[in-house]
């Protein structure tokens, strides 16, 4: 029998912000443990969360990128279990009313589109860090570090639109592309501000009722996902066709393996008895406040592909390629702003500076050549000034020194040449050296044009204009 | 009867409490009675009516994304039954 797999996504984003969703402490990673800590966020008897208002403004930022509806009015919840990772006994998230619902996200596998839709997206408070094994004293017991508990989460819920690990992975990417490009999420999985739950099943081709699915818990990397969920398809089928039946459980990708595993024990887990918080009262969100937020969208990435290629004039791969991430985007952008020509800008980006980058193991945000003189650069080559290969030497010398480029060319005499008797001087030399090669020429070897152009180069310093050469070798050349 | 035995004892479970054979019937009786007078409440007709979630008629308390000092680690251990290091020590949890 044939399968076809159901897939849907729950994708945790830790929003960056400066402090917790309900209280005044610092979000800051990796401080020491429990440092980050109040009433609010230890669940102390008698404290009152009060919510962070750029949490909601991020929030609905998030939900306008995946074309949402934005709730006029949403309510927060408590979703109730015991761990020793949640002080309070419960979770404050929302249930019955999110913020965003009904939103949609368009990818692309092997070049066809596909309309995946997004269910919800609400808000929430992470849980606090576990620790079982690296601290003194710890023994046989656990280590509890709280300074993660309250840290505002959107937790973004896909409709089971998805049928391969490829859309799984498209969609992701795509997510997370849309996240960090609005500056609500800084986009570290390993530090697990992108997280991701796979929620699988698989049912015979044709059938339009679901099998009964798995939640795979955690899965930190684009690559994991792939595996976790081509794992556990394989998995189901293998299951079902040996007479087996899927049961409804939670499962953890362990990557050393490539596998899932069954977490047991948590089966009563999932009656969470939700109830509306009475300790934060309503949400209200105003037509302007959603429309004020959407005239401050950044320009997202599918929005800058399409201008990129109808008004500067790029290839769809330049178009991909520079808008990946919204700063590489902004790089160029600023090239462009002080007026260089698109594709050239583009070329430099993608050539030397990404070079540059991966050399000395950089992000664009720290690269040494800021854009201002790259396009001061590339007014040079423009202007003749300077040929395209010495460019790429001032280009060095400005990633190294730092120094503007018209500074470099006049210290080290790399102007071009393109003064016409000073290049015919130097063929008149090289011609009358090699008198051979010139007879070969006139005897219709045309090949050897190609060493002529080349010791004039040489002879030059690579300082003569290449067109100017070319045009005043042919002509003497000739004879 | 609004609510089984079977249901108290799931209940008792979830809210990790241990209730004796006596203790159950008590409860059950108790929370059927609750439960029973709750319906009341369906005789009403509610069509219409958004649920209630909250008492108060307020909406939008918000505080502005600005940092002030937590308690620090050792206020923050103080009262803990067992610590180690900095963290609060609880029995293994195991995944």
């Amino acid at each position: 029998m044939e399968f076809q797999p159901v897939i849907g996504l729950e994708v945790h984003v830790q929003l960056k912000t400066n402090t917790k969703i309900f209280c005044g402490c610092s979000t800051q990673f990796g401080a020491s443990p429990n440092s980050q800590t109040c009433p609010v966020c230890l669940g102390l008897p008698g404290a009152l969360p009060v919510l962070n208002k750029k949490v909601v403004e991020y929030a609905i930022k998030a939900g306008l990128a995946t074309h949402c509806n934005i709730a006029p009015r949403s309510v927060f919840a408590r979703k109730n279990y015991f761990y020793p990772d949640l002080p309070k006994g419960y979770q404050i998230s929302q249930y019955e009313l999110p913020i965003c619902e009904h939103g949609h996200l368009d990818i692309e596998v092997d070049g066809i589109g596909k309309r995946i839709g997004i269910t919800r997206i609400h808000m929430e408070e992470d849980a606090g860090k576990l620790v079982h094994s690296d601290v003194p004293g710890l023994g046989s017991g656990s280590g509890v570090d709280l300074n993660r508990a309250c840290t505002p989460l959107l937790e973004i819920v896909s409709e089971p639109d998805i049928r391969t690990a490829d859309e799984a992975v498209a969609y992701l990417k795509k997510l997370h592309q849309i996240v960090v490009y609005l500056g609500i999420c800084d986009g570290n999985m390993e530090e697990g501000s992108f997280r991701c739950d796979a929620n699988v099943s698989v049912m015979p081709v044709g059938s339009d009722t679901f099998g009964t699915r798995t939640e795979t818990k955690n899965v930190n990397s684009f690559r994991f996902v792939k595996q976790a969920i081509e794992y556990e398809i394989e998995r189901q089928i293998e299951v079902i066709e040996e007479g087996g039946k899927i049961v409804q459980e939670t499962r953890l990708f362990d990557p050393d393996s490539c596998t899932t595993r069954s977490m047991r024990g948590k089966e009563d887990a999932h009656d969470y008895r939700y109830f509306p918080d009475p300790d934060l009262v309503p949400l209200v969100i105003s037509n302007d406040w959603v429309e004020d937020t959407r005239l401050g969208l950044p320009e997202l990435p599918e929005a800058k592909l399409s201008r990129y290629q109808a008004e500067l004039g790029l290839s769809l791969y330049d178009a991909e390629v520079l808008t990946a991430s919204r700063e590489l985007a902004e790089y160029y952008e600023e090239i462009i702003a002080a007026g260089s020509q698109a594709k050239a800008a583009a070329n430099w980006v993608m050539g030397e500076v990404t070079r540059g980058l991966n050399d000395n193991g950089l992000a664009i945000t720290a690269c040494p050549v800021s854009p201002a003189l790259l396009a001061e650069l590339l007014a040079l080559i423009d202007k003749g000034t300077i040929s395209n290969k010495i460019a790429k030497t001032v280009f060095d010398e400005m990633w190294q020194s730092g120094k503007r480029p018209e500074e470099i060319v006049a210290e080290k005499g790399l102007v071009q040449v393109s003064d016409t008797g000073e290049i015919e001087k130097i063929i008149d030399e090289i011609m009358a050296a090699n008198m051979g090669q010139v007879e070969e020429f006139r005897g219709g070897k045309e090949k050897v044009f190609g060493f002529f152009v080349g010791q004039v180069m040489r002879a030059s310093k690579g300082k003569a204009n290449p067109a100017v050469v070319n045009d005043l070798l042919l002509v003497k050349l000739k004879g | 009867m609004r609510i089984t035995r079977k249901e108290v004892e799931h209940v008792a479970t979830l809210a990790r409490l241990k209730l004796d054979e006596e203790e159950i019937s008590t409860f059950t009786g108790q929370m059927d009675a609750i439960l029973s007078y709750v319906d009341t409440l369906s005789q009403l007709n509610t069509d219409g009516i958004i649920p209630t979630s909250h008492a108060v008629p307020m909406e939008n308390a918000f505080r502005p994304d600005e940092t002030r000092p937590s308690l620090g680690t050792e206020n923050a251990l103080a009262n803990a039954p067992e610590r180690t290091d900095d963290f609060f020590k609880v029995p293994k949890v195991i995944e």
